[in-house]
């Protein structure tokens, strides 16, 4: 019984997400498999509407060709812990308080997100999250696998 | 007098380079997007200007930051 109900915890639970540095991320790691790269705040709705749909496609296309990462651009952690008790995530993320990756990729909304090939390069950006557009990103990444 | 000249002209370039990073960036726009930054205090005055607002550009909403402000969502 105590199994079961350590068991069902551990269910319910949001999966704690492991949670880099930014100086830590080199996508140069991820050559090889199409990569939803995803920028986002605590503080947006839309980012956080878009968590579902990306923990969704981790378990909807195969692990070896596909992955999401997002990077955090809270300046202050405790936002992003206190989001992160709310909401469930199962991927990776980068926390970049100074904002210095996002002015690389010159960010212009949040959240912005960037689907890469299995060669590295950008194929697309997204500014915003809407709902009704989640056939046409699936479809985008579907067209890389 | 050509010095004076050069002095103006850099005086210039440097006080209008103080115009170039105006505004915050997207991921700057925590405080922003707080409710209690909203522009609502007075309900009916909100209500005129989105009346107002709808008239004009035919689209409402989006007095809030917390769609990261690029007028996106």
């Amino acid at each position: 019984m105590k199994k079961f109900l350590i068991v069902l915890l551990l269910a319910i639970s949001p999966v704690k997400a492991e949670i880099y540095d930014i100086k830590q991320l080199d996508l140069g790691n991820y050559q090889g498999k199409v990569v939803y790269l995803d920028f986002w705040a605590s503080w947006c709705k839309p980012c956080q509407e878009s968590f579902p749909w990306m923990n969704q496609l981790l378990t909807r296309y195969p692990a070896d060709a596909f992955t999401v990462i997002t990077v955090n651009l809270d300046a202050e952690t405790d936002s992003m812990h206190q989001f992160l008790g709310k909401v469930k995530a199962d991927f990776d993320i980068f926390h970049d308080p100074s904002g210095r990756i996002a002015e690389e990729f010159k960010i212009e909304g949040m959240p912005t997100s960037y689907l890469i090939d299995a060669s590295g390069k950008v194929v697309k950006k997204h500014i915003g999250f809407y709902t009704r557009d989640i056939e046409k990103y699936e479809r985008e990444i579907e067209e890389l696998l | 007098m050509k010095l004076k000249y050069y002095g103006l002209i850099l005086c210039s370039a440097l006080i209008a380079s103080g115009c170039s990073s105006l505004g915050v960036k997207p991921w700057e726009r925590e405080l922003l997007a707080r409710e209690d930054m909203l522009m609502d205090s007075d309900a009916l005055d909100l209500a005129f200007d989105e009346h107002i607002y709808f008239s004009k550009e035919a689209s409402s909403g989006g007095q809030g930051f917390a769609g990261g402000g690029c007028g996106c969502n």
